[in-house]
């Protein structure tokens, strides 16, 4: 029994790392005043492309770099869209899920089955790495003058803009900088999590990622219990089925995730915390 | 108005049906172009993957009808989704919604003791009914808990999918069926009828046309149409005039999802004849149908016509998949780009460009709001 509990604990750990980082990404992306829906298809492009390289050069690490890589330059379709063009940022993100699985079935289909000859192990330094750096970006968010005007952009952008900071710079940076953690996490899936590569693999980690920072209130910090939690679920709905059929398991997060959004939500009114420009285009002069 | 060069860019706020039309096609050109570079990333040389698609669907006939077959699920969905994203209310759970349409036709069909004359009608209403209510819980969570709408219709897609796997894994599992994870065949009284020589289910084809043709009467000419279109224009405008968005926003959720659900229903009792594999009974139409609902711009009515073209692109899928071996995600390819040069493109429809070299600026400067652009007729950002 106690051992089940410890290995609980440590494969919550393991599937919460990917989720930590991808909610860690979609908090900064949210907090400048963008909302990303394309969560789910940065991480399997990550999952896909950590894989490639980390198959032919046998480096995780540099797996994990590329996986940055991919996820930022998807996210920077989606700022280009959104930002610039002011297009509706519900719908890129949307567009960027499919294209991302599209693109990753497409190009991942010769490296099904292969093998990885080096993998990361779910529980290394790199998960504590992820504590530090959610700490990290708590303390960013909080405490520096970087947060304050990522933070600013998402609930006053015309009142930071007064103030000579650039929003939309900002809000690229930020969305940019989420698609590279979602990125990373995705990639943790491929070499780390499960080292193979499968079309959709993700599977729906990246929404839950998403559902984590809403109901985490858009806090790094409280994103560490959320994923960690969800972690752990995953791991049960894999475990109870010595007992219970699968199907019923499988559903069990998912249901979860509208349980908890239903529990933290607030009676009428806006979600917790969500900052007050989220989802808004910001053009200079209007309003 | 700006002036680049020897151009003249200025705003219109009602763009031309041409225009729009020229414009949206253009976007689908560019995105068909993109989608050519990443066929050749993945090692099919575009021009022959172009070819093949134009021989295997304009040249073939029995590729037209397909179209027909993949638009049908597609069309009800979409005027679902017309109607939901005009009220506003952020439904990707079309999904989930044609499963469980799916699931509640099937339980009527091998389970329920309805005589046989009136399966295919209590099929239908099943559906609706199945699907209605998974569209009803994101919606009363939203306007009670305000729940993420987004988020909620997208876990209750995971949600059906996984009861749908589990009753043909489990409970419905049927015996005849040799260890496959399907249920039994349907009885023929379940069975939709198709046109001869294709997989055109007419019957669902007809609830599709007349639904769009329904909403665009509501839409237009009775208070409820007129409710929708105030609450998905400003929510301000609509609590002033005394509008209940608790009302509207659930019968728009119950239709929306209703209309999804009779898609499930087509899909089982026209095309499969039996509850399958969750990710074989839809193939990411719920999914699709935003962009049909997208590219018609708010007009149920252009839906008819949006949803043929998704059927194309997923005959076209079809085609790519037995000629060249292709993944059946290819359509994702497409319907991704199809979207992102779509929404990219949107800015352009609200600017006409002019030739007027040398012409000096002689007007006043706009006063006000310059950058107040209307966004796409009945569709804008939603909040949180």
């Amino acid at each position: 029994m106690e051992e089940w509990v410890v290995n609980t604990f440590i494969r919550g750990l393991a599937l919460g790392t990917p989720l930590l980082w991808a909610a860690l990404g979609e908090i900064y992306a949210e907090r400048s005043g963008v909302v990303n829906l394309g969560v789910e298809g940065m991480m399997i492009l990550g999952a896909f492309s950590a894989f490639a390289l980390a198959q032919t050069t046998a480096n995780p690490l540099l797996g994990l770099l590329i996986a940055a890589g991919a996820g930022a330059a998807a996210a920077l379709l989606h700022a280009f869209v959104t930002i610039t063009l002011r297009a509706n940022q519900y719908v890129s993100g949307l567009a960027l899920t499919m294209l991302g699985l599209g693109l990753s079935a497409l190009l991942g289909r010769r490296w099904e089955g292969l093998p990885l000859l080096d993998t990361l192990p779910e529980v290394s330094a790199f998960t504590y790495l992820s504590l530090l750096l959610a700490v990290l970006l708590w303390f960013v968010l909080y405490h520096t003058r970087w947060g304050i005007v990522i933070r600013s952009a998402g609930e006053a952008p015309a009142a930071v803009d007064t103030l000579g900071v650039n929003v939309a710079l900002v809000r690229y940076l930020a969305v940019i900088f989420g698609g590279a953690l979602a990125g990373v996490g995705g990639g943790f899936l491929s070499v780390a999590y499960r080292p193979s590569w499968t079309e959709g693999m993700t599977n729906g980690l990246g929404w839950i990622a998403i559902a984590i920072a809403i109901f985490a209130s858009w806090d790094p910090l409280r994103a560490v219990a959320g994923a960690f939690l969800f972690g752990a679920l995953f791991h049960l709905s894999f475990r109870l089925q010595t007992w219970v059929a699968p199907e019923p398991l499988q559903m069990m997060p998912f249901a979860f995730t509208i349980v908890v959004l239903a529990l933290t939500a607030r009676r009428g009114g806006r979600a917790q915390g969500a900052p007050a420009a989220l989802g808004l285009p910001y053009v200079r002069g209007e309003r | 108005m700006m002036r680049v060069g020897p151009f003249e860019i200025e705003r219109r706020p009602d763009p031309p049906l041409t225009w729009i039309l020229g414009v949206s096609l253009l976007a689908i050109l560019a995105a068909m172009a993109m989608s050519g570079v990443i066929f050749w990333s993945y090692g099919v040389d575009p021009l022959r993957a172009y070819g093949v698609i134009i021989r295997g669907t304009l040249f073939n006939a029995k590729a037209l009808p397909e179209v027909v077959r993949f638009a049908i699920p597609m069309l009800l969905a979409g005027v679902g989704l017309v109607l939901a994203f005009r009220a506003l209310f952020w439904n990707i759970g079309a999904e989930g919604q044609i499963l469980a349409g799916a699931t509640a036709a099937t339980w009527v069909a091998l389970f329920s003791p309805v005589p046989d004359a009136l399966k295919l009608p209590m099929m239908f209403i099943a559906g609706f009914v199945g699907g209605a209510l998974w569209g009803f819980i994101p919606a009363l969570l939203k306007l009670r808990l305000a729940v993420n709408d987004v988020i909620s219709t997208l876990m209750m897609n995971y949600i059906a999918l996984y009861l749908v796997s589990w009753l043909v894994h489990g409970p419905w599992k049927g015996p005849e069926m040799r260890g496959f994870a399907f249920t039994n065949e349907f009885p023929p009284a379940a069975q939709i009828p198709l046109i001869a020589g294709t997989r055109i289910h007419w019957i669902t084809l007809v609830l599709g046309i007349a639904l769009a043709l329904g909403v665009a009467f509501v839409l237009a000419r009775t208070r409820l149409g007129f409710e929708i279109r105030v609450q998905g224009e400003s929510s301000d405008a609509a609590r002033y005039a005394g509008i209940d968005p608790m009302r509207t926003t659930l019968l728009v959720m119950l239709f929306a999802g209703g209309a999804a659900g009779l898609a499930g229903v087509g899909e089982v009792g026209g095309i499969h004849h039996r509850l399958l594999d969750p990710n074989q009974i839809s193939l990411g139409f719920g999914y699709a149908a935003i962009i049909v609902a997208w590219l018609a711009r708010g007009s149920p009515v252009a839906a008819i016509l949006t949803s043929l073209f998704l059927g194309f692109i997923f005959t076209s899928g079809d085609v790519m998949k037995v000629a060249l071996q292709m993944p059946a995600r290819v359509t994702d390819v497409f319907n991704g780009l199809i979207l992102f040069w779509l929404i990219g493109s949107e800015r352009l429809l609200f600017y006409r460009v002019r030739w007027a070299p040398g012409r000096a600026v002689r007007e006043p400067l706009p006063v006000g709001g310059a950058g107040a652009d209307p966004g796409p007729p009945g569709i804008s950002g939603g909040d949180q």
